[in-house]
């Protein structure tokens, strides 16, 4: 398996780069260039979501970010490095925002309850894990140690050296 | 590429035309001139969204803060995008029931609250 990692601070800036090279590693693994809009939210909701933690809970500690080609899919896992009591809570709340939820607003089908957040604007944290429930077929999002990892697949034809030339030529 | 924005009115109407992507770094700044027209009395706004090249859950936080604001004063905030791939978070996260959303910003301009 063949892989790229990227590793960047916790500043939102940074987050368009993370995008960027989403786009590029999905597009020489093969990634339909009509799914590369999916990849490139998906992964940037992911590392947004990550940035938005570390800036409260841990601004020092870096951002990381997996590209990969498994057998037939290109695969994302984007994790964020926690103090271990903050990691817990919010793998716990992540559960209970992803748990059954098909990335709506809103109880009611048709019928988006804006209301239900009292704030000026609604929590981003939980809009970006309803975002990439919506989107991503193959979404996991799994508790570690210290941090989150969030992983997801997508259908990809090639594979990351696909065409790749030596660095000196034979 | 960077946010742009540009601002006109249209009789009791207030346009921002926004370009390029709004994200987590860039959404502040949509969020800050939002609060300023609101805050300068401008209640009815249509925000122009055919030149965005990129919208995030950020984006669609700052915009229903943005609806929230102008509908405290009766407002409205109408959205103008044609865009597939756009229109499709919208869709995703149900906020096309929140948002009335037109393919002009001539349609938008006419439409009554």
């Amino acid at each position: 398996m063949e892989s790229v990692e990227i590793e960047f601070t916790a500043l939102p800036a940074h987050v368009r780069t993370a995008r960027l090279v989403a786009s590029a590693v999905a597009r020489q693994c093969g990634v339909d260039e009509a799914v590369l809009d999916e990849v490139r939210l998906a992964v940037g909701e992911a590392c947004s979501r990550a940035v938005e933690l570390h800036a409260r809970e841990a601004p020092d500690r870096p951002v990381m970010v997996i590209f990969a080609d498994a057998p037939g899919r290109f695969t994302v896992a984007i994790r964020d490095r926690l103090p271990v009591a903050s990691a817990q809570a919010v793998a716990a709340s992540a559960a209970a925002a992803t748990a059954g939820g098909d990335g709506r607003l809103s109880d009611q089908p048709g019928e988006p309850n804006l209301a239900r957040s009292s704030a000026e604007e609604p929590d981003e944290t939980e809009i970006r894990l309803a975002v990439l429930t919506g989107l991503v077929d193959d979404l996991e999002i799994e508790p570690l140690e210290t941090g989150t990892e969030i992983r997801m697949s997508w259908p990809a034809s090639g594979r990351l050296r696909t065409g790749a030339r030596p660095l000196i030529p034979r | 590429m960077d946010l742009t924005l540009s601002t006109r009115t249209q009789g009791d109407r207030t346009i921002v035309e926004v370009g390029g992507e709004i994200d987590v770094y860039t959404a502040p700044k949509l969020r800050e001139r939002l609060v300023d027209l609101v805050t300068a009395g401008n209640y009815h706004l249509i925000v122009d969204m055919e030149g965005v090249e990129f919208l995030d859950s950020t984006g669609l936080g700052v915009l229903v803060g943005g609806l929230k604001r102008v509908r405290a004063h009766d407002g409205s905030l109408r959205l103008v995008c044609t865009q597939e791939r756009i229109l499709k978070i919208f869709r995703i996260t149900g906020l096309t029931k929140v948002f009335p959303i037109h393919s002009t910003v001539e349609e938008a301009v006419e439409a009554v609250d």
